[in-house]
């Protein structure tokens, strides 16, 4: 249903693809791990396992509801934004996220599901989001710390995916990161410029620091190799190209390109145990609080209800509107108008 | 699902003069008309085109994948149809 | 918007005595121009992450975008022509005015209402803003006239926008007609302001510089009325009261509140850097 691929229009009886018909376990599943060998990409309507297209659905879903629900904590910024220079860059901030959640709705599309069912899924509490943004922004150095160090783990995770083994997925994340290249700079100007301020302003900057430090580390996610694995996708994910690296290495890529910045911009942070292993050639960080991770996760966060009901409120307050245009383009269409002029 | 969804639109952006319309990615709305200003509100805010087409998904025909063999293998062994397949002397030029 | 109350002192050039100087009209001006893009850009900031659809979240966007491009543009060169020491910039006119020294009219100072409400208000103040930068292309200041040039074009956008959707409600369903249909009756006591006259826009109109309000209200009517028309839509009756005030610095209530939410930052911290 996008793409340059597209289906007839089948009903909902009709099996998507030959994935999941008897045939598909033979020749067809000897098809899809040569592409996956090859490196190459699939695309909407090849045969996939359906493991594979599930898993899909849930990250891309994930990943876009991210966005969407990202724009929250940042949003309610726009109205005080202390320049009007700062509150161009964080509407047009907040705008991209609405766009990226879009074109990672359309990708899952590409999957067989509708984006409407996606929306149910997150109000229903069904599908999660980023956990980071339940958490709240207290202070305008709150919108630099998004940007630096959010924004800047999201980047980290998401270049990888730029060379997901699924194309319509690898060829969203190109755009939203190319689109994001200025949201982690934006984040870190900020931040910058508060580092150079009054006293209050670097106050504000080094209190930003130490409340999202260990939550933009927890982003990566719990240890999915070795003998820390705490179980979940991440072999299958990997051999499917669906997943680059762990998300290990990805913390310590990020630790490692953000300790400098955080010395450059003159702050601490809040972490005892972080100094330079010569030996390892990487900076060494301190236990993560795993237990916060997984109840932030669970809903028990500063936010989680918020921004669930922000969300389902906009989405039920718009619902006339979306049936007026519905009902709008039938007469339209029973006018005959429904080509563009 | 109680409500009816807006319909998928695809959108193609020509990037500049001079180039064709490429795909960019879909959409959602109500008719043409939202999905051609919805196009432009969502894939142009970075000066990336100069003319939008939308056309509604469900209007296109694609080859599907069963048919991919019997549509595009017997291409391959057609080398005659590209320059390099011919041989010339070196020291003729414009050819 | 219908024709303002006659203003004959000020059509003879005979102005009231004791009429600030040029220079002080000029910024006026500006100021009241940009002050509307201002606070627009404000109150559609806070549609973001509440739009109807996600669609619309970007539209809305674009639209605060555009918006908030032209209040900068104008303050900066309110700015220039004020020529206070130390000269005041885009945000020392935004951030650290008080509320009787903005210049806005009261239609963009209105709290969020409803989708329709917006749509209605959006049509008014795109439909309004064209026929005005349109007017001022040939702006004798010419940073302004540069202003115009590419503002018609983005203002131009919006009003198809809001157009766009007062149809689509109008002529939707029975629940959205009514609803847009409450959202004109709820900013036409607002509209009449667009068009009214003020010393500093008849100084404007004399030099030149700018353009009577009064003259751009035909066109605004004749096109809002004819989108009503294509939606099924009726044009308001004029109501008994409607604002006034706004571009000589008294506003609702909502402006305090506002301001406070836009202001408080930068006032929190005098002198500080962003």
């Amino acid at each position: 249903m996008y793409g340059n691929d597209f289906g007839p229009r089948d009903d909902a009886t009709t099996p998507l693809n030959a994935a999941e018909t008897e045939e598909y376990s033979t020749a067809l599943a000897e098809y899809f791990d040569g592409l996956i060998d090859a490196d190459s990409r699939i695309e909407p309507r090849d045969a996939m396992p359906d493991a594979y297209r599930q898993t899909l659905i849930r990250q891309i879903a994930q990943h876009a509801h991210s966005e969407i629900i990202g724009m929250q904590p940042e949003g309610s910024w726009i109205g005080r934004a202390p320049s009007l220079r700062r509150k161009a860059i964080l509407m047009a901030k907040v705008q991209d996220e609405a766009g990226h959640g879009l074109y990672l709705y359309s990708a899952a599309e590409t999957l067989g599901v509708d984006r409407s069912e996606l929306l149910d899924k997150l109000h229903a509490g069904k599908q999660k989001y980023s956990s980071i943004f339940n958490y709240p922004t207290l202070t305008w150095a709150d919108v630099g710390a998004i940007g630096w160090l959010v924004d800047g783990a999201a980047i980290m995770n998401q270049v990888p995916l730029c060379r997901c083994s699924y194309g319509p997925y690898a060829r969203a994340m190109i755009r939203v990161c190319k689109e994001e290249s200025f949201h982690q700079r934006q984040g870190f100007e900020i931040l910058w410029t508060l580092s150079k301020g009054t006293e209050e302003q670097r106050a504000m900057l080094q209190d930003a620091a130490d409340r999202w430090w260990w939550p933009a580390l927890m982003m990566f996610g719990p240890p999915d190799t070795g003998e820390a694995a705490t179980g979940g996708h991440t072999a299958q994910s990997m051999a499917w190209g669906i997943k680059r690296f762990s998300n290990d290495d990805l913390r310590q890529k990020f630790v490692d390109m953000t300790v400098p910045q955080a010395i450059k911009l003159g702050i601490t942070l809040p972490d005892p145990d972080l100094r330079w292993d010569e030996e390892r050639g990487h900076w060494d960080f301190g236990p993560i609080d795993w237990d916060e991770f997984w109840r932030v996760l669970k809903g028990d966060g500063p936010c989680n209800a918020q921004r669930i009901s922000t969300r389902v409120a906009a989405h039920e307050e718009g619902a006339w509107v979306r049936e007026a245009a519905v009902a709008y383009a039938g007469k339209l269409a029973a006018r005959g108008e429904g080509a563009v002029a | 699902m109680s409500e009816t969804s807006w319909p998928l639109f695809e959108v193609f952006v020509r990037p500049k003069r001079g180039l064709s319309h490429v795909h960019a990615g879909s959409l959602h709305a109500p008719d043409a008309q939202m999905a051609l200003r919805n196009g432009r509100d969502l894939y142009t805010r970075r000066q990336e085109g100069v003319s939008i087409w939308v056309v509604a998904s469900e209007d296109i025909t694609a080859s599907s994948p069963d048919e991919r063999d019997s549509f595009f293998d017997p291409a391959a062994d057609k080398v005659y149809r590209h320059p390099t397949f011919y041989e010339v002397p070196e020291d003729v030029e414009y050819l | 918007m219908s024709a303002p109350d006659a203003a004959p002192a000020a059509v003879a050039g005979a102005r009231k005595p004791g009429l600030p100087d040029a220079r002080t009209l000029h910024t006026r001006y500006l100021l009241s121009l940009g002050d509307d893009a201002l606070i627009y850009a404000q109150r559609l900031g806070e549609w973001l992450t509440h739009a109807p659809q996600i669609e619309e979240d970007m539209a809305l966007g674009n639209v605060g975008l555009d918006l908030l491009g032209q209040a900068r543009s104008l303050l900066t060169r309110a700015g220039e022509v004020e020529d206070a020491h130390p000269r005041r910039d885009e945000d020392a006119l935004a951030m650290l005015r008080d509320e009787r020294e903005f210049r806005n009219v009261h239609l963009v100072e209105r709290p969020r209402g409803d989708f329709g409400q917006e749509m209605a208000r959006m049509l008014w103040f795109a439909s309004y803003q064209y026929e005005l930068y349109t007017a001022l292309l040939g702006s004798a200041d010419a940073t302004l006239a540069g202003v115009a040039q590419k503002a018609v074009k983005e203002v131009a956008y919006h009003r198809d926008h809001a157009t766009q959707w007062v149809l689509r409600l109008g002529d939707g369903t029975p629940e959205s007609h009514a609803r847009v249909q409450a959202g004109l009756e709820a900013v036409h006591p607002y509209v009449q302001e667009l068009g009214e006259d003020f010393d500093a826009a008849r100084w404007a109109s004399e030099q030149g510089v700018g353009v009577l309000p009064s003259s751009l209200a035909a066109s605004v009517n004749a096109y809002v009325g004819e989108v009503l028309e294509g939606a099924t839509l009726v044009m308001p009756d004029e109501p008994r009261w409607h604002a006034r005030g706004g571009r000589e610095g008294v506003h609702s209530g909502a402006m305090g509140l506002l301001l406070a939410e836009l202001q408080h930052i930068a006032r929190s911290h005098p002198g500080a850097t962003w």
